[in-house]
């Protein structure tokens, strides 16, 4: 390890990052030592070498397959009520690894910056991307940074990518849905893309939601270790719940029904959605999850999930039938029933 | 949620289908011959997918969707003179999100704006009066579009932009009328409709009169419908009451935010600004009369077409569209040729695909698809023999 010098510090008079600061010179250096190295503080980053290296044998001690993701992260604003790009950046994509049952281990860290950006706002994003890293359990080994041209990127993008363990026996994909089967969901629908709608202030609503960006590898362990067997589980970012439904209602050949006063949305969230004609079933969450599991261990699952922080208002929202084949269908609180289809183009751009 | 919930009341709604069913005896109607119902606000189609009321209701009812989304009646010509005037140098065009996606001869808007024009979606004429406030040096232009309903505050915008002597605002108006457009339905030959459920919010501005022909001249029921679930089976349960006691009366079961006599400030702000166009030409529906306004010649320096130069070509529709026979009530969304296939909400080929309140986007969103293309194939099977 290089403990024997010093970590090189940004100076003093910086401000702001310039094209310098990604030129591969000088200045390249003092940013990534002061902020990155600095914030992230680990071992793995701290050799400064061009790729992390990690032993295979801890990896095999916990199960017998490697899950991989990636996933860019160029939210706007970068701050936003409950979180920001870089917890957004951590959540998103340990989340994408422990759905599929994986512990999440590794994360890298791509960040496209704007010349311009606040050297303070990039400080906070990078505290918070080690905050969620480690609630999650999870290391940031390695990284890369760009500068480009004012107007090249906006402010911020950030690509984490990461590398997880899979449990021998865990095998959750979209196409296991059985009918029977009935759908689980963790909480409240819908506050990431109201808190985003929110933060952006064009509404000018007086409002508080917080956007539900979480790490949900905690609950997810708790939920394997009541069943192994959970037969779909994704989260439901962009797109909202609708999306995932539809997603495992065509994999697996089924058709799924949804009970709509069955889904936990907040109030402030409605209103926002009867306002500007929103559907939050559409709407992005960053800490939700829909877990397709059999009927009998149903119950037990959610009296687990309700004692996690991330999963205290857990309900069944919906069962697996056989028909209509690869079709959503929700029975509303007013006594009809419609198709839930996917969404088609964009309700709101720029979200995660 | 408070003024929410109690108009989606489930209890209230089995009430109300229980006393829809009662009148069938005096109706005479079957599922062979249904009563046909015209709700012509796009509004009011969004709520009867959206709450699925549709399957609520019995056989022998149906529920036509009318003309009632501005956007979706957007003839194409139009749509290019907006990309037109988007892609002028210097400018910021404004327009309500809905109608980003309609397609032009070559593209919409959204292609125009990926293509590089400033196009940018607002939520009011006011926001588009805010950016020409703060970029004096830019042309913000706004796509002023709908019915009555959007008229008041496209007109007291540019009563505001005249008072503050803002003189880079200027407005492409699209915005059309419903009265001649019920009446150009109402004297298609093809037309079946038994009666009418009027639009909530359009009568909030122009109030109840204006609809008295349709009752008197064409002796059609009409109710004024709100826009809450209960608001319609309400609506439905009156018209059909109408119907029963044959009477043709224009009622207001919206009377909550419908004053009969409409608002008069609105309307004020309309007359000064606007005037009747002689005629203007509907997507699907071809030229009617006296269906649109333009800016008065006291405020012609906020009028985009004429202080900038546009194409202004018709644009015939696609052949193979329905469009017009779907907006009369014709024929159902699914009978259409291209409905599902070549035209979906995706690559939407006409009108009624773009917006959500579109009669044929509602039918595949929220519709059972796949029953529905199995019609649609069995229809057309039965054309060719």
């Amino acid at each position: 390890m290089n403990s024997s010098k010093p970590l090189r510090k940004l100076n003093a008079n910086t401000t702001s990052i310039t094209l310098a600061h990604g030129s591969g010179g000088k200045a390249m250096r003092d940013l990534i030592e002061d902020v990155f190295v600095a914030g992230f503080a680990n071992e793995h980053l701290s050799l400064l070498e061009d790729q992390a290296r990690f032993e295979l044998s801890a990896l095999m001690s916990e199960g017998d397959r490697l899950a991989m993701t990636t996933d860019s992260y160029v939210v706007d604003p970068l701050f936003f009520l409950g979180g920001d790009i870089g917890k957004l950046a951590v959540t998103g994509t340990v989340n994408d690894l422990a759905v599929g049952g994986a512990i999440p281990r590794y994360l890298t860290c791509g960040m496209i910056i704007e010349e311009g950006l606040p050297v303070h706002d990039l400080r906070r994003i990078v505290s918070s991307m080690k905050q969620a890293a480690d609630e999650a359990g999870v290391t940031i080994v390695t990284g890369d940074t760009k500068v480009v041209h004012r107007g090249a990127a906006d402010k911020l993008f950030i690509n984490t990518a990461g590398i997880g363990v899979i449990p021998n026996n865990i095998n959750i994909t979209a196409d296991r849905a059985q009918v029977g089967d009935v759908v689980i969901l963790n909480g409240y629908i819908g506050d990431h893309g109201a808190a985003i709608v929110d933060a952006r202030g064009e509404m000018s609503l007086e409002n508080t939601i917080e956007s539900d960006c979480a790490t949900l590898n905690g609950l997810i362990s708790s939920m394997l270790d009541v069943c192994p067997d959970i037969h779909c589980m994704r989260d439901a970012t962009r797109g909202g719940i609708a999306t995932v439904l539809n997603e495992f209602a065509e994999s697996s050949r089924v058709g799924i029904t949804i009970q709509e006063d069955a889904i936990p949305v907040r109030p402030e969230v409605r209103g926002m959605c009867e306002i500007l004609g929103l559907d939050p079933l559409y709407l992005a969450n960053e800490g939700k999850l829909l877990a397709i599991v059999p009927a009998d261990k149903a119950d037990e699952l959610i009296n687990v999930m309700q004692q996690h922080p991330t999963g205290v208002r857990s309900a069944i929202i919906g069962k697996i039938s056989e028909k209509p084949v690869g079709r959503v269908i929700l029975q509303t609180t007013f006594g009809g029933e419609r198709i839930v289809d996917m969404l088609v183009g964009e309700q709101l751009p720029r979200i995660c | 949620m408070k003024y929410v919930d109690e108009f989606r009341d489930p209890e209230k709604a089995k009430v109300l289908i229980s006393n829809i069913n009662k009148l069938k005896e005096s109706l005479n109607a079957d599922e062979k011959k249904p009563i046909q119902l015209m709700e012509f606000c796009g509004g009011h189609t969004h709520t009867i997918f959206r709450y699925g009321i549709e399957p609520m209701l019995p056989n022998w009812i149906e529920l036509v969707h009318g003309p009632g989304c501005p956007v979706c009646v957007l003839p194409m010509g139009r749509v290019d003179d907006c990309i037109a005037l988007a892609e002028r140098p210097n400018v910021i065009f404004t327009t309500f999100g809905d109608a980003m996606r309609v397609p032009g001869s070559k593209k919409s808007l959204l292609q125009a704006k990926a293509e590089g024009a400033d196009i940018r979606m607002t939520y009011s004429p006011m926001d588009s009066l805010a950016l020409a406030r703060s970029n004096p040096d830019k042309e913000v232009i706004f796509f002023g579009l709908g019915f009555e309903t959007t008229m008041p505050s496209t007109a007291l915008t540019i009563l505001q932009a005249e008072r503050e002597g803002i003189n880079n605002f200027s407005l492409f108006c699209n915005h059309i009328t419903t009265v001649p457009t019920i009446k150009a339905i109402l004297d298609s030959p093809d037309m079946q409709i038994d009666a009418f459920l009027a639009p909530g919010h359009v009568c909030m501005v122009v109030g109840e009169r204006p609809f008295d022909f349709v009752a008197d001249t064409y002796k059609k029921p009409i109710v004024v419908t709100g826009f809450e679930p209960l608001d319609i089976l309400q609506s439905i349960w009156m018209t059909l009451k109408q119907l029963a006691e044959k009477r043709c009366e224009v009622e207001n079961q919206y009377s909550r935010i419908v004053p009969p006599n409409g608002n008069t400030a609105g309307l004020a702000a309309i007359d000064s600004v606007f005037e009747i166009r002689e005629f203007f030409e509907w997507r699907g529906l071809g030229s009617i009369d006296h269906s649109g306004v333009k800016i008065r010649d006291n405020y012609q320096q906020f009028d985009a077409e004429r202080k900038f130069k546009i194409p202004n070509l018709k644009i015939a529709d696609p052949k193979s569209c329905q469009c017009g026979e779907v907006l009369k009530g014709v024929i159902r969304p699914w009978e259409c040729k291209v409905f599902g296939g070549a035209c979906t909400p995706e690559m939407p080929l006409g009108a009624l695909m773009v917006s959500s309140e579109g009669a044929c986007a509602a039918y595949y969103n929220f519709g059972n698809l796949p029953e529905l293309l199995a019609k649609q194939s069995k229809n057309l099977e039965g054309d060719a023999t």
